[in-house]
């Protein structure tokens, strides 16, 4: 839903591809922040660890273009990408990672469990699953004020109770819930297909008797065409809906991951269909020039570098304050 | 009791739209111990719903609902069945309004139904106050009289972050008066004044200390009896005022003596108020799983006779002729 780096050219009014030097823009901003926040977590400045979004922001920024005001989203650990994408600005979410008072939570919370509910955020959910069932009770209150609400969570959840409850509860209370399993294919360090019986994520939701589809989840225009189709029947009373977004996390699961589990070259093919790269290709082929595109990157790299720099120089909570004497 | 738990949540949905109530056959049958039944027909499906028998999407539900505007009462049907629904409270509801900075309150109550003696064995016969003790964040009322109920759990559903309301089995028929005033969270009442111990209980353990104070009386010992009512917050100055007066503690817990409640409390009295005290010691469970058999069970169980068993030997006291 954030807007980074300025208005649509002119230059790509074809429908087809409406919107997408903003969209890119949005991805290159979640990039830019995680390869900031990967510089930061080197440097110490990030503590306990870090789960980076690099290779999958064609999922949120996808997803989260096809909100409205008012929708509420929850996401998981590897959330940056979902808040940036619904717009907790760069500097208060680095701070936030670096523990600092001006932190989006204040630095109470860290990486993992990151809350900016002025931007529809819920939460992102520390515990695999969480998610899930955050954005199913969000439905009960959101189908009073016709909002939807987006459950992100990865392939390892969906071997989880939460998902299969959840799905039930939703679809017998024709909750408008959207449920977004972004399908990297691995469950920390583990291959999704040795862990999860029959293979098909997609055909488990189907099981739950609402629309379930299964996109290219490193093309933002396909994900925002199918988050479209699954928010519109949430939100006109027809009960949630099921998409997979099949994408791949570049940088493994996390900062103590070295990623040494994965198959000679597979990384290689994903980088090849690196979402940014996808985007920004399809945008020169429809005759967009090449400095425009790069202008914007340069512009969002520039504007994110900034608020980092920012967040890098703002202060710790006093631990004077009485953080423990809070109001129960 | 049944009664004020059914009035107190009507109450509190006549006076705010945003409370709903779900969970497990609480709608179209009532509850499985009756303490919801007419409530579906007044307040409609929309706010008061059966649910499916899956705790995890119960307790996910009710805090997802609770940080974006609704206020969700949902029912675990026996405490014991609290450990499926432990992630969301534990981990999500009970530290929101903390680790989010206070954006949002989680404004959610769980009541479920716990405590021994009903023949129902192990796995449904646990009061789970112990496992959430320890939890900041968490609230936990456990009423021992139909007025509590009533107050403590208007009190709960207006409290801005999570209550667990915890009714014991044993005390669904009691019957007694009820007012119309929420009852302060976090407050003990002193229910029989005494002079020579402080006997400190919660639920049917008030109840077994009334009957042992009538015992101790006749014995000539004056007993003074204390509702906690709260067991987080726990009202440590209610016991502590008490025991300067009488200078002797006993803790009536229907759990372990290792990490329970009364281990606590006597172990919180002593740092305050060593100075004061002659005595202090708990009556516990033994430390086994809870048993089915009615031979066992009883004996199990920390009784009124037990109390006044427990306080004449430590005061080396003989029983009443």
């Amino acid at each position: 839903m954030s807007n980074a780096g300025g208005g649509s050219s002119p230059a790509v009014a074809a429908v087809e591809h409406e919107g997408l030097l903003d969209l890119y823009g949005q991805m290159v901003r979640i990039r830019a922040f995680e390869d900031e926040m990967q510089r930061l977590f080197l440097r110490g400045e990030i503590h306990g660890t870090v789960h980076l979004y690099t290779g999958q922001e064609a999922c949120s920024v996808g997803v989260c273009s096809a909100l409205s005001a008012g929708d509420r989203v929850a996401a998981t650990y590897r959330g940056h990408g979902a808040a940036l994408a619904m717009g907790t600005e760069p500097r208060a979410l680095a701070a936030e990672l670096m523990g600092r008072s001006t932190g989006v939570c204040g630095g109470r919370a860290g990486s993992m469990n990151v809350i900016d509910l002025d931007h529809g955020l819920i939460g992102c959910f520390g515990i695999v699953g969480g998610s899930i069932a955050a954005a199913t009770g969000a439905g009960l209150s959101l189908q009073r004020t016709g909002g939807v609400a987006v459950a992100f969570f990865g392939d390892g959840a969906t071997n989880h109770g939460y998902f299969h409850e959840c799905l039930n509860f939703a679809r017998v209370r024709r909750l408008p819930v959207v449920f977004v399993c972004e399908n990297n294919l691995y469950g920390e360090f583990t291959p999704m297909a040795s862990v999860t019986a029959g293979g098909d994520i997609r055909a488990r939701a189907a099981g739950y008797d609402m629309p379930a589809e299964k996109v290219d989840g490193n093309d933002v225009e396909l994900v925002r065409a199918a988050a479209r189709e699954a928010v519109d029947h949430a939100r006109r009373g027809d009960g949630p809906a099921f998409l997979e977004c099949l994408t791949y996390s570049h940088l493994g699961h996390s900062k103590t991951d070295p990623g040494a589990y994965r198959a000679d070259g597979e990384l290689e093919t994903w980088m090849a269909r690196d979402p940014l790269t996808v985007a920004s290709e399809r945008l020169a082929q429809a005759g967009m020039p090449a400095d425009e595109i790069t202008g914007r990157e340069a512009a969002v790299r520039s504007d994110v570098q900034a608020g980092v720099a920012l967040a890098v120089a703002d202060p710790y909570p006093d631990p004077g304050d009485p953080a423990a004497e809070y109001a129960q | 009791m049944r009664t004020a738990v059914r009035d107190a949540l009507a109450e509190e949905m006549r006076r705010d739209d945003r409370v709903v109530l779900f969970g497990e056959d609480i709608a179209a049958a009532g509850g499985v111990f009756k303490a919801t039944p007419g409530l579906a027909e007044e307040f409609g499906d929309e706010r008061v719903f059966d649910t499916p028998i899956s705790e995890l999407a119960l307790a996910g539900a009710a805090f997802g609902s609770a940080v974006t505007g609704l206020r969700p009462v949902i029912e675990i049907m026996f405490g014991d069945f609290m450990a499926l629904a432990m992630d969301s409270l534990v981990n999500q509801a009970a530290k929101y309004w903390y680790m989010s900075n206070e954006q949002a309150p989680v404004p959610l109550v769980v009541r479920c139904a716990v405590g021994a003696g009903g023949r129902f064995g192990a796995i449904h016969s646990q009061t789970p106050a112990t496992w959430l003790q320890s939890v900041a964040g968490l609230k936990i009322v456990a009423p021992a009289f139909p007025d509590d109920a009533r107050g403590l759990i208007a009190a709960a559903v207006r409290d801005p972050n999570p209550v667990i309301v915890l009714e014991h089995k044993r005390l669904y028929p009691v019957k007694g008066e009820i007012g119309a005033e929420p009852v302060e969270i976090g407050s003990a009442r002193v229910v029989r004044s005494g002079a020579d111990i402080t006997i400190v209980s919660v639920m049917r353990g008030v109840h077994d200390a009334l009957a042992a104070a009538d015992t101790l009386a006749a014995a000539g010992v004056d007993a003074e009896v204390i509702d906690l009512r709260s067991l987080r917050p726990l009202d440590h100055a209610t016991v502590v005022e008490s025991v300067r007066k009488t200078s002797r503690l006993l803790a009536v817990e229907e759990g372990t003596e290792l990490g329970g409640w009364a281990s606590g409390l006597v172990g919180a009295v002593a740092a305050r108020a060593l100075g004061d005290l002659d005595d202090v010691w708990t009556l516990t469970t033994p430390d086994t799983p809870i048993p089915y058999s009615p031979v066992l069970e009883d004996a199990f169980l920390p009784d009124a006779d037990a109390i006044a068993r427990s306080v004449l030997e430590r005061l080396a006291v003989a029983g009443p002729a």
